[in-house]
């Protein structure tokens, strides 16, 4: 994204609380917090080449071990926030460990497997995670109560988690996962253990997943196993795929327009599983590069005629030598 | 003495690909190993450099036993491989493709948060230079020619500053004069910069050309190794080739 | 706890294998000819069971009737999604493919939904299998003996279509060399059109004779499918007995496991799964150098 466009989506994002009802800014966090876990995915996915479906595992341990430290320890919310990306990273490096040493659709059966499997475990330990109720009148702090409070936080949180994730992606490391991405076998021959980079950016991208669900539990007041679902794993791919995954922004755009699209769509209709279902359907078959991808591609093909209009008029100029 | 492979097998099913292969590779000169279609080579190079394990017998590497270690490790050692059919990182330009080579040789790519952009970025061009790619260095790896491709290769494992490098079929799809632009440029790594090179081959020209020392495999065996003029007139290679213009 | 009861208990997981069995044959079939994941599979399987209630006891239709009824109304479906949607998309990335079999997840979910609401349906068992033969002790539900009957009808069939065939030969081959077979003439596409038919015409077999077990409710789709897919990992990809193999082990598994350890018998094919996954990737019965890294 250009630089002025940078710079007017931090003003808007700055003033928005200022301007808009609270039911916008607090959507508005749900889709500051739906874009970081969809950021986390997307450096598996077009980071790695690693389809996750299963990535709401570790955003579901993040949340709740935030709601449990909240409530059942009374730890305050930062060093909670804190513990929950090191319990989500812990699980991704768990179950990270057995997945990365498969490729294709193995590897996202497996993580598919290891999400669901947790989603039991959470539904059925009553004692741990209040099974299927699960964990209820988890309280921000005092000072982050008010909407715009905790819309500046988790703006501030999650900006700074995106750089971080921009920073990664660009570096020597990104590159090498990159290239992993392109040909594991190459990657290999030139000295990488794939495998091991593998893992590194799984749990990377499990400990974000963890930080986004830890800001979700005070945000919503409750964390239900849900959260931990497979089900609750398709947003993410949903979302990025419909952004665009092989942009930075693609995840962030796809929150955002799924996350309205939802609130709107809520209030309209139940039938939200349709909606979305058809929506990634024609995105799948007609818009394979996601939102920004089609707007890349016009705004390529505006950019090149203007080119070729500008050679074709200078080739006319009187002044052209002839050759 | 370079690499030495002792009785090295390697069998698929009931195909032996790899049939007790003892070789030795001399530093300081262009070998070539040679042999009809399914003669083994490939699965040879294969097994060498970690890419399938070896049922039996053993590769030795200066010194060392690299026989069950996996590819990464052995690329590291400093014997790496191009491949044949031009495996290189499509969505990346010629310049990352070899950068990235060099990164990981550097040791480089732990690193999460420095801009790859413009790391080693002198002695990349350099590389690129000597492949004639340098005015190629922002394309798109994906858009190369086949002779450009089959260089790239090359730039990628020159870029992990090998000791012993493994040419698959080097000059496979190339025009004549691209094929000998090739077999120049391998000369010139060898002389110049003190490369050794193993390298596979149909072009019984290339071979005949410009290299020094002659495998010849068939059935997965060996059947003649040595000086050129003596592989020629070697009567199983001539069997085997059955009255090829050698 | 009586002889009665285990045999009683294993019973009752054979015949949850038997319908799982038949959900995972089609996944796994459709997967080695076509490649691709169809993550609709549970979807249909649920659709399956929600056709037979309307033939059986909306429209009164007799169940000898409504089972294959529906069966078939399940593969015009599916002939439908392959023909319109899934020929589109043969060359693209994997991803592409499974993103556009999950979107028909979420469609068919809540256009079931639309057509039927979320309330518990229930198929009755037809008269003549609504009882039991009696051994002994032991109480063999008829009902479950038509299911594994079935089961065991479809399995040898698959293999001696495939085995016995010339279509099915074709297909062995195309699976194993795609390129070849279609330099022989054989028309691909068609092919693989009625290999998709095929499978999913299996899984809405199993969605009608499964559904007389116990209740038909939304909800079937995504708990079916996680297990349809640890039957068919656990058994192999692409292997018909291992995939009969797999079925019972979980069946059996859920069973037993209902019995003794409630807390974990759900989680049970998933542990199962992933242990596969871990220690053998490619399945009990199925061929390795597909899948590892």
């Amino acid at each position: 994204m250009k630089r002025w466009s940078l710079v007017a989506l931090a003003v808007v994002a700055l003033a928005l609380p200022q301007v808009a009802e609270p039911i916008v800014v607090h959507t508005a966090i749900e889709i500051l917090i739906m874009a970081l876990f969809a950021m986390s995915f997307n450096l598996l996915f077009d980071g790695a080449g690693l389809l996750t479906f299963g990535h709401g595992c570790y955003y579901g341990v993040g949340a709740y071990t935030a709601a449990l430290l909240m409530t059942e320890v009374g730890m305050p919310m930062f060093p909670a926030v804190i513990g929950a990306m090191v319990m989500a990273g812990l699980a991704a490096l768990v179950f990270g460990y057995f997945c990365v040493r498969l490729t294709g659709v193995y590897f996202s059966i497996l993580t598919l497997a290891f999400a669901q499997l947790m989603f039991s475990v959470f539904q059925q330990s009553y004692t741990l995670t209040g099974g299927d109720l699960g964990i209820l009148d988890i309280q921000p702090p005092a000072f982050l109560v008010a909407v715009n409070s905790y819309y500046y936080f988790t703006l501030l949180v999650v900006g700074v988690s995106l750089w971080l994730l921009w920073r990664i992606i660009h570096s020597p490391f990104g590159r090498t996962l990159h290239a992993s991405r392109d040909s594991v076998v190459r990657t290999q021959f030139i000295g990488i253990n794939v495998r091991q980079y593998r893992l590194a950016a799984f749990v990377i991208a499990g400990v974000f997943a963890g930080l986004a669900g830890a800001l979700f539990a005070p945000f919503n007041r409750a964390v239900a196993p849900f959260l931990v679902s497979w089900v609750k794993s398709s947003d993410p791919v949903l979302m990025t795929l419909l952004g665009g995954a092989g942009t930075f922004w693609g995840p962030v755009v796809g929150a955002a327009v799924f996350t309205t699209l939802h609130a709107v769509a809520i209030g309209y209709t139940t039938y939200w599983l349709l909606l979305m279902g058809g929506i990634l359907l024609l995105g799948v078959l007609f818009l394979p590069g996601g939102i920004l991808g089609f707007l890349e591609e016009r705004f390529r093909g505006i950019a090149a005629a203007r080119a070729t209009r500008l050679t074709e008029a200078r080739g006319a100029s009187p002044n052209a030598s002839a050759d | 003495m370079l690499l030495r492979t002792q009785a090295l097998t390697k069998t698929f099913g009931s195909l032996r690909a790899v049939d007790g292969v003892d070789l030795v590779v001399q530093p300081g000169r262009l070998h070539a190993i040679i042999g009809p279609n399914g003669a083994g080579k490939s699965t040879f190079f294969n097994v060498i450099t970690g890419f399938f394990p070896a049922d039996s017998g053993s590769v030795i590497f200066k010194d060392q036993d690299i026989t069950q270690l996996p590819p990464h490790v052995i690329s590291r050692r400093g014997v790496v491989r191009a491949f044949q059919r031009g495996t290189i990182f499509q969505t990346f330009t010629v310049f990352e493709n070899v950068q990235v080579a060099m990164l990981s040789r550097t040791g480089k790519t732990r690193n999460l948060f420095g801009l790859a952009g413009g790391l080693l970025r002198e002695e990349t061009l350099g590389i690129l230079a000597t492949l004639g790619l340098a005015d190629q260095a922002d394309v798109r790896a994906g858009h190369l020619s086949h002779g450009d491709l089959k260089r790239l290769e090359i730039g990628i494992a020159l870029g992990m500053e090998p000791e012993l490098l493994l040419l698959d079929e080097p000059t496979a799809g190339m025009s004549p004069e691209e094929t000998a632009a090739q077999a120049a440029l391998m000369q010139r790594l060898v002389t110049e910069q003190g490369l050794n090179i193993v390298f596979t081959e149909h072009d019984m020209e290339v071979v005949f050309g410009i290299a020094q020392w002659i495998t010849v495999m068939h059935q997965g065996r060996v059947i003649a190794d040595g000086k050129p003029e003596d592989v020629r007139r070697d009567r199983q290679v001539q069997a085997v080739y059955l009255g090829e213009e050698l | 706890m009586t002889v009665a009861d285990v045999i009683g208990q294993f019973l009752s997981g054979l015949a949850r294998a038997g319908v799982l069995f038949l959900i995972a044959a089609g996944l796994s079939f459709i997967f080695g000819v076509v490649k691709i994941v169809n993550f609709a599979h549970g979807a249909l399987y649920m659709v399956g069971a929600f056709f037979t209630y309307s033939f059986a006891v909306t429209l009164g239709v007799p169940f000898w009737a409504s089972v294959p009824l529906a069966a078939v109304c399940v593969a015009v479906i599916g002939l439908a999604m392959e023909v319109l949607l899934f020929r589109r998309v043969y060359g693209r990335p994997v991803a592409d493919q499974l993103l556009l079999t999950f979107a028909m997840v979420l469609i068919i979910h809540d256009l079931v939904r639309l057509a039927y609401g979320s309330n518990l349906k229930s198929v009755p068992r037809p008269p003549l299998l609504a009882g039991a033969v009696f051994l002994g002790d032991i109480v063999f539900p008829s009902y479950y003996i038509f299911i594994i009957l079935t089961g065991l009808a479809v399995l040898l069939g698959f293999w001696a279509f495939l085995h016995k065939t010339r279509l099915g030969k074709t297909i062995r081959a195309a699976v194993g060399n795609r390129e070849m077979v279609a330099c022989l003439g054989k028309p691909l596409p068609w092919l693989f059109t009625a290999a998709f038919v095929a499978g999913v015409f299996v899984d809405g077999l199993a969605g009608a004779i499964g559904a007389p077990l116990g209740g038909i409710r939304l909800g079937m789709d995504f708990d079916i499918i996680i297990l349809a897919f640890a039957t068919v990992i656990v058994g192999g990809f692409g292997s018909l007995p291992g995939t009969a193999l797999a079925a019972f082990i979980i069946g059996e598994a859920y069973a037993f496991g209902i019995w003794f350890m409630p807390a974990i018998a759900l989680s049970l094919p998933f542990i199962i799964m992933a242990a596969v996954l871990i220690v053998r990737p490619w399945g009990l019965l199925g061929r390795s150098g597909g899948g590892e890294l």
